[in-house]
């Protein structure tokens, strides 16, 4: 009898195996291409990254991080003859070009507009969160399923019809191109899922632990915070890592609300231009220091993620 | 023992703390569940409300009215239904709508297909097959935003590598692959980059539906002798179903919303042929500040939206039931 089960189709056969899997490999191979070439061009020169045929093999250089982290001004061959010796790499490309550091450029206030916004609103709306999700969790809140479909509803609308009245809002209480307004914004469209995804896993705690440390005396805080919360540490990591990725990643709002101060990097990198049209190598190179960290995450907490996704999907 | 050392203040002082304490102890305890219920959740509640209802009224407010942003201190007036009324009978934004619609058949379609064929090849659990599904997986992870302008670059007609490549297989000289400019490829430069974005997040979904079958159904229909197709027709996809229909209703609401994208890939252009209805609103509200105007349009998407939306889920919990 086992010979006869050996071959059910609930273990595939090695043919269908090796078909999937070279097929599979080949899309992966593929659909990684335009990211390789986005790291490849960051180490390109300018004028290698703009050559026909596309160069795959060349010289790499840093000319583009330079560029990235520098504003550069032209001057006369016979000013930088008179200039002291270029004391950094970076210097020594620019001076080749006729031009001179002028000073450092936007893209690291930048970036860290991009950290302060992303950590703080992913703090805010995990912590939010988590609170209501135990909430409707566990206690009968009158209209909890017209709540919750009115959390997730909010996430329907597009971006732009949300930002015109924020736009007024925000004038009117001068928050308009600041870090606190856009951790709000972006902790108030988190939210919506952070209470999904969290429900999700915390339904999963079973209540006989909480009540039966309430029966041992806790009160019903304490139980959340010491029976509840070490439970779920899974699902509010996980939940966490969504909020930071949309945040991280957020561009509508961003680019109608903030101008200047309070700008993320998504709205700067795309304004990033040399002398005729934008300096790719150097767009590369801000795309590629914006990306790694997302990189990182995915790599280090896929299995957090899988579930993530396939849960909030899975529930609703 | 303790007690001799201590003075009588201090007992005293001590006896005042030890009540406080149990006092505040009490208070905590005494919390009715209920309140601790609208403790936790009031806070979400209140955020909701100042961010997202409060606005979405005053929007529907605006909406009445000639209101523009760029000029706070001209009066304004009450127009009625006005806004509506030029908005649902202009001709451009039927073509920014149909301009979407096309967009969101097209993505969600190819999508559909390529993110279900990619779940059913990873569900034959070939060796490795897990490390393959993470590289997959990337594309969607990372900004549409900062990554779609890079595409820019891709598919620059010489020098990009995407019309190198098609040029490679296709033979068309790659000065004439002009994605981004010429009118009848444009909307296929955000398509395609929103297929490679957006295909392994239908593929998730999927693979969570292909996992949930369970494997004692494939045994019986083995033991019927039911050919692998017939399998495919009658178990595989039917089950699999109401998860690709879910897939379907995110990407739908999400490409509806489309905007980052096609902001920076073609800015709408050329002409119109990709303005699409996100990319409309923008330029009436930011742009032409006509705020009143752009707020109608905003509360017709949204309802557009929101009704389709539940339309579809209807008829989703009807495939579930079956």
């Amino acid at each position: 009898m086992s010979l006869t089960t050996a071959h059910s189709v609930v273990v595939p056969s090695t043919t269908s195996k090796r078909i999937a899997a070279v097929l599979i490999i080949a899309y992966a191979l593929i659909s990684i291409v335009p990211l390789l070439w986005i790291f490849a061009t960051s180490f390109k020169t300018p004028p290698d990254s703009i050559a026909y045929p596309p160069k795959i093999l060349f010289q790499p250089s840093t000319e583009g991080y330079c560029n990235l982290f520098t504003t550069r001004t032209r001057q006369t061959a016979e000013y930088i003859a008179s200039l002291p010796p270029a004391t950094s790499f970076c210097d020594e490309v620019t001076r080749k070009r006729n031009m001179v550091i002028a000073g450092p450029s936007n893209f690291l206030p930048r970036f860290v507009n991009s950290l302060i916004i992303a950590f703080g609103s992913t703090f805010c709306a995990v912590f939010l969160g988590t609170l209501a999700a135990y909430g409707f969790s566990r206690f009968k809140v009158p209209l909890a399923d017209d709540l919750l479909f009115f959390i997730l509803s909010t996430r329907m609308m597009p971006p732009i019809a949300v930002a015109i009245p924020i736009y007024l809002m925000y004038r009117e209480l001068g928050l308009s191109d600041s870090a606190l307004g856009m951790i709000l914004l972006y902790t108030a469209v988190n939210v919506s899922l952070a209470v999904w995804l969290l429900k999700g896993f915390i339904d999963e705690i079973p209540r006989e632990y909480e009540e039966a440390a309430m029966i041992d005396g806790y009160t019903r805080l304490q139980a959340f915070w010491k029976v509840v919360l070490p439970q779920a540490t899974t699902g509010i990591a996980a939940t966490a890592i969504f909020c930071l990725i949309f945040a991280w990643n957020e561009y509508a709002f961003a680019a109608l609300l903030t101008s200047g101060t309070a700008q993320t990097a998504p709205p700067f990198i795309p304004t990033i231009i040399g002398e005729g049209g934008q300096d790719w190598p150097a767009v590369a190179a801000g795309t590629t220091v914006f990306l790694v960290p997302i990189l990182v995450f995915t790599i280090l907490l896929r299995k957090q993620l899988l579930r993530g996704i396939t849960f909030g999907a899975v529930r609703k | 023992m303790t007690d001799s050392k201590t003075s009588p203040l201090d007992r005293a002082v001590e006896a005042v703390a030890r009540s406080t304490h149990s006092k505040l102890v009490k208070r905590v305890t005494g919390l009715s569940d209920r309140m601790v219920a609208w403790l936790f959740i009031g806070p979400t509640m209140l955020l909701l409300l100042a961010i997202n209802i409060f606005p979405l009224f005053w929007a529907i407010g605006l909406s009445f009215t000639n209101y523009r942003a760029n000029r706070p201190n001209e009066p304004v007036e009450g127009v009625g239904l006005r806004n509506y009324e030029r908005i649902l009978t202009d001709p451009d934004i039927w073509i920014a709508m149909q301009t979407t619609a096309n967009f969101v058949f097209w993505t969600i379609l190819l999508q559909t297909v390529i993110g279900f064929g990619l779940a059913y090849l990873i569900d034959r659990k070939f060796r490795g097959h897990a490390f393959w599904t993470t590289i997959i997986l990337v594309p969607m992870m990372l900004s549409p935003a900062v990554v779609g302008n890079f595409w820019r670059f891709l598919y620059e007609p010489q020098i990009g590598l995407f019309a190198y490549a098609v040029s490679f297989v296709s033979g068309i000289p790659p000065t004439e692959i002009e994605m981004l400019s010429n009118v009848a490829l444009a909307p296929w430069s955000i398509i395609i980059v929103d297929t490679w974005m957006w295909s392994p997040y239908v593929m998730l979904i999927c693979l969570a539906g292909l996992r949930s079958i369970p494997d004692y159904i494939y045994e019986a229909a083995e033991v019927d002798r039911a050919s692998p197709i017939r399998q495919f027709l009658s178990i595989t996809l039917p089950m699999a179903l109401p998860f690709i229909m879910l897939a379907i209703l995110f990407r739908g609401i999400e490409n509806f919303k489309m905007f980052d994208m096609v902001n920076l890939l073609t800015g709408g252009g050329p002409g119109s042929t990709t303005e699409v209805a996100s990319i409309t609103l923008k330029r009436e509200a930011f742009e032409k500040w006509r705020t009143g105007y752009s707020s109608a349009f905003a509360i017709i998407l949204f309802v557009a939206v929101f009704g389709l939306a539940n339309i579809y889920v209807k008829a989703l919990n009807r495939v579930k039931q079956r």
